[in-house]
């Protein structure tokens, strides 16, 4: 039988309309497992994905592969020491995971941090929101390809660090907040260190405005990507900048316990209507500038007196239960503390903002593509072992 | 389960809670940290009527095994069980919080979900059952989520080890 190029021809057009009409028709899913290992999740997060075609039918995340069991180790450890296992959990602005543990701890006492702890305190907190979202701006840009701010980002954020490191010791786990008040007095000639890292990254802060916002494939590829309605994210129980990127005018800072000095303050709390990727890209950028703001005024009141409210040298914390949450520079970080009256406590509910803030992932990423997958994640903003605890 | 403990109950499950917003059929504790503590039957009811009257965010849901520690106060009338369901509530307009505490036999751990009212609570009760082994019915994937599919046991119960590797340590040559 003699075969011409037309017969070839019609017979691959018709093999092709087929399967068209096939995969109208009825579609055969395909399952594409994300992760655990991935370069940009800062750690170990799957996701399966359920595809058709490029577009995601179902995708579920599944956690725990940096379950470390800190709530049950907390129950075997005095309170002093429980800050040494909470500072990593959020590893990237650790300091304000010490924070509500303290805070709770010194509810159940009834102490008092003196003032003076409590500024100090307050600048640290700040700090380690600066240097976490330093961090993700730099980092969302990676995400979608742009190499050079998560450079810029490191380089900046290591004078946050630096100062962190001048006054606690330590760059990522300070282990620095004590129940009373804080280990130590700052160092001599912190405060004007302090002054000048906040202005670099005042200028980061326009350099990464200047690279990303501007950029039409930035835009492009956040802009009415991974929208959350304000009545989703709060029944998932979102909370933080992917609360407030949402238009939800919710921030613990403000609207928290009296245990900081925010409420001395003159800032403002940014939202945006939005609650796309590009939302939540920038208010955590507006976030960071305020955070400079924040510091600023702190670094210019700081009142004098001790550092140390009188507290036992042994710590036994009455019988009781509190639940204290702060805004963390992921969210809402909350610890329900129960005590029995011993050195350990009874028990330890770590509330981490990352974990609530994943659960979204499933309802997000449905109907979405394949590389949009990467961009939401990236703009949702979590730290694994801020999920896994 | 729990006759006794809804005779036990002071307040009977109010019959149309939006009505009475500051009750929702269960005592209440405090002024700016409300505790309530319903029933495990009127647990499903308390929480309706808190998201009927605007508390629109489950901000924690947990669990506390109180094995160890019997001798916790609480208000007359609730009679204590060996697990406690924890749940936290955030009024965002109100700026209000309010705690639901639920006592939970250990034997019968069943609990109804809150997945219906605030999806955002899916992740937080699969928690809670790996943790504590508490089953919620009409959870759409009652599975472990931090632990591994095949742990045995429920790792935050208080008859639970803390479990160690015993390290050798190498002789100090002198």
């Amino acid at each position: 039988m003699n075969v011409t190029e037309q017969d070839q021809l019609s017979y691959i057009a018709a093999q092709a309309a087929d399967s068209r009409i096939n995969v109208e028709i009825e579609t055969e899913g395909m399952t594409l497992n994300i992760g655990p290992q991935h370069p940009a999740t800062h750690g170990t997060l799957r996701i399966v994905v359920k595809l058709d075609g490029e577009q995601v039918i179902a995708a579920e995340p599944i956690a725990g592969y940096m379950h470390r069991g800190y709530e049950k180790l907390t129950e075997v450890r005095t309170y002093p020491q429980v800050t040494t296992l909470i500072n990593r959990i959020d590893w990237l602005g650790s300091f304000a995971n010490e924070v509500p543990f303290i805070l709770a701890a010194e509810q159940l006492m009834e102490v008092e941090a003196p003032p003076r702890a409590r500024w100090i305190r307050t600048i640290l907190f700040e700090l380690s929101r600066i240097s976490n979202l330093t961090l993700f701006l730099g980092d969302m840009g990676i995400q979608l390809g742009a190499m050079t701010p998560v450079f810029y980002a490191f380089r900046d954020r290591e004078h946050v660090l630096n100062q962190i490191e001048s006054v606690t010791g330590g760059r990522f786990h300070p282990n620095f907040d004590r129940i009373g008040g804080i280990k130590d007095d700052l160092p001599a000639g912190w405060i004007d260190g302090t002054r000048s890292a906040m202005t670099r990254i005042a200028e980061f802060c326009d350099q990464m405005e200047a690279l990303l916002l501007n950029n039409e494939i930035f835009e492009s590829r956040t802009r009415g990507i991974g929208v959350i309605p304000a009545d989703i994210a709060l029944s998932y129980g979102m909370s933080g900048a992917n609360l407030r990127a949402s238009g939800v005018d919710w921030d613990l800072r403000r609207d928290g316990g009296d245990g900081l000095a925010y409420k001395e303050l003159d800032w403002k709390v940014w939202t945006h209507p939005d609650g796309d990727s590009f939302a939540r890209f920038w208010v955590r950028l507006q976030e960071v500038r305020e955070g400079v703001k924040i510091v600023e005024q702190l670094l210019d009141g700081i009142p004098s007196g001790p550092v140390m409210a009188k507290v036992p040298r042994i710590i036994k914390v009455p019988p009781g239960e509190a639940w204290v949450e702060t805004e963390n520079p992921l969210g809402a970080m909350g610890y329900y503390v129960v005590s029995k009256g011993e050195l350990v406590p009874f028990r330890v509910k770590i509330r981490s903002a990352s974990f609530n803030n994943v659960s979204i992932a499933s309802w997000v990423l449905r109907g979405v593509y394949v590389p949009d997958i990467i961009t939401i994640l990236a703009s949702l903003y979590f730290i694994l072992g801020d999920i896994d605890r | 389960m729990a006759e006794d403990q809804d005779e036990a109950t002071p307040v009977d499950v109010a019959p149309e809670p939006v009505e009475v917003p500051r009750a929702y059929g269960a005592a209440i504790i405090g002024d700016d940290r409300a505790v309530l503590f319903p029933t495990v039957d009127g647990y499903i009811e308390t929480v309706e009527a808190l998201f009927a009257d605007g508390f629109n965010t489950c901000i924690d849901l947990t669990a506390v095994d109180y094995l160890t520690h019997p001798g916790r106060s609480l208000p007359a009338g609730i009679e204590p069980q060996r697990l406690e369901l924890v749940v936290s509530f955030l009024h965002h307009v109100r700026r209000e919080r309010v705690r639901v505490r639920v006592q939970v036999d250990a034997d019968h751990a069943v609990v109804p979900t809150l997945f219906d009212i605030f999806p955002g609570t899916e992740s937080m009760e699969r928690e809670v059952f790996d943790m504590f082994g508490v089953t919620f019915t009409d959870h759409p994937d009652m599975t472990r989520i931090l632990m591994p599919e095949s742990w045995l046991g429920h790792p935050l119960l208080k008859d639970y080890a803390v479990g160690e590797i015993p390290v050798q340590f190498k002789a100090v040559e002198r």
